[in-house]
């Protein structure tokens, strides 16, 4: 359950973000996370809506915005998109791949009033 | 009238698309105009940030900092124990150890003579850069040796938490089942070597050796893989060649 300490960070960020622009409460907080990335989006969501109790972001709308699985191949020199960390490489069956998308952990933006 | 919500208000903005940092009108809460902060930033930012101090730190001191993670029960400190005392007459040796409650790891590790200090993590299920670097201000680096950081025993939380270490050691015992490397495929596409350890116990449990190196190679193609007993001492010479390998090559 390391989302919790994700949501932690995120609004540690959210906190820092409201010293140096002033404002007084978050309606939305944007994530991009990746396919690929080692977080369960349930969770994420369960854990975010724990965290931000007494925070800026108590009322806050979460919007989660997954970044796709890209992968490039040393093998064949093509890119192509890979879905699990086992996937072979769509193009030559390889499984050398290098992960070029899909890792995000990611603030987007915030929208603060 | 307000031509982005038609509320009426009269410090409008037109309805442009929302652009960094910019402002757009919306009725809100009548806290203010909303905004839109463009961040664009890991969140983990803050723990990269303390990652790479330790990191400074090990590469100052000269120390091969490893990160030693593994399910509960794969035999990480029985593991830790006889490596360090096959080592520490031939380099400066020392041991962080992240331990939910107890200091027993810890004590384990102190009967070998090895400098050890234990990390409770209480709840936490991983440990993450912030408390390895408060724990480097209690226990003095192994200049010109290697430093292991004993992980919380997880095979999911601990892989997106970088310590600043030199690499991963992941261990796997042939009593978890050889499904672990499909079904935790992040730590082994994040390691830096796989121990597959109690092999002296293979002829005794289910464990299809065939299917997991093969299934190991389908998440990360060149992981080395070392089959050794932490118990027998079987395939040690192996783990501990690699381990004077990653030392050589830090110097030069």
């Amino acid at each position: 359950m390391h989302e919790f300490s994700l949501c932690e960070s995120i609004l540690d960020s959210i906190a820092e973000q409201a010293r140096r622009h002033g404002f007084q409460r978050v309606r939305r907080v944007v994530l991009d996370i990746g396919e690929l990335a080692n977080v369960e989006l349930e969770a994420l969501r369960f854990a975010f809506e724990i965290t931000r109790c007494g925070t800026l972001a108590a009322t806050a709308e979460l919007t989660i915005i997954e970044q796709p699985g890209r992968a490039e191949c040393p093998d064949c020199a093509r890119s192509g998109a890979v879905h699990t960390h086992f996937d072979p490489c769509p193009h030559c069956g390889g499984h050398r791949w290098r992960l070029t998308g899909g890792h995000e952990l990611r603030i987007r933006e915030l929208e603060v009033e | 009238m307000c031509t982005s919500c038609g509320c009426g208000h009269p410090d409008m903005l037109p309805a442009v698309p929302l652009r960094p940092g910019g402002l757009v009108h919306d009725p809100g809460s009548g806290l203010g105009p909303v905004r839109r902060i463009v961040l664009e930033q890991d969140i983990l930012a803050k723990n990269a940030e303390f990652a790479t101090v330790n990191r400074h730190r090990f590469a100052a001191a000269g120390v091969l900092a490893l990160n030693l993670v593994s399910a509960p029960g794969a035999g990480k400190t029985t593991l830790l124990a006889r490596t360090v005392t096959a080592l520490r007459d031939e380099c400066p040796l020392a041991v962080l150890s992240g331990d939910p409650y107890t200091a027993q790891d810890a004590e384990r590790i102190a009967a070998t003579g090895v400098p050890v200090l234990q990390i409770n993590t209480g709840k936490g299920c991983h440990l993450d850069a912030q408390g390895v670097g408060r724990a480097l201000d209690r226990l003095p680096l192994p200049e010109g040796g290697i430093l292991f950081i004993e992980n919380v025993g997880n095979l999911v939380c601990p892989v997106d938490f970088d310590l600043g270490e030199d690499g991963m050691v992941l261990v796997l015992s042939v009593t978890e089942g050889e499904d672990k490397p499909l079904k935790y495929a992040p730590i082994f596409a994040a390691a830096s070597v796989l121990l597959l350890n109690k092999v002296d116990l293979l002829a005794h449990v289910d464990f299809d050796l065939v299917r997991c190196l093969n299934d190991v190679r389908r998440v990360h193609a060149d992981l080395p893989v070392l089959q050794l007993s932490a118990r027998s001492g079987a395939g040690f010479a192996t783990w501990l060649n690699w381990l004077r390998q990653r030392c050589a090559a830090l110097r030069r």
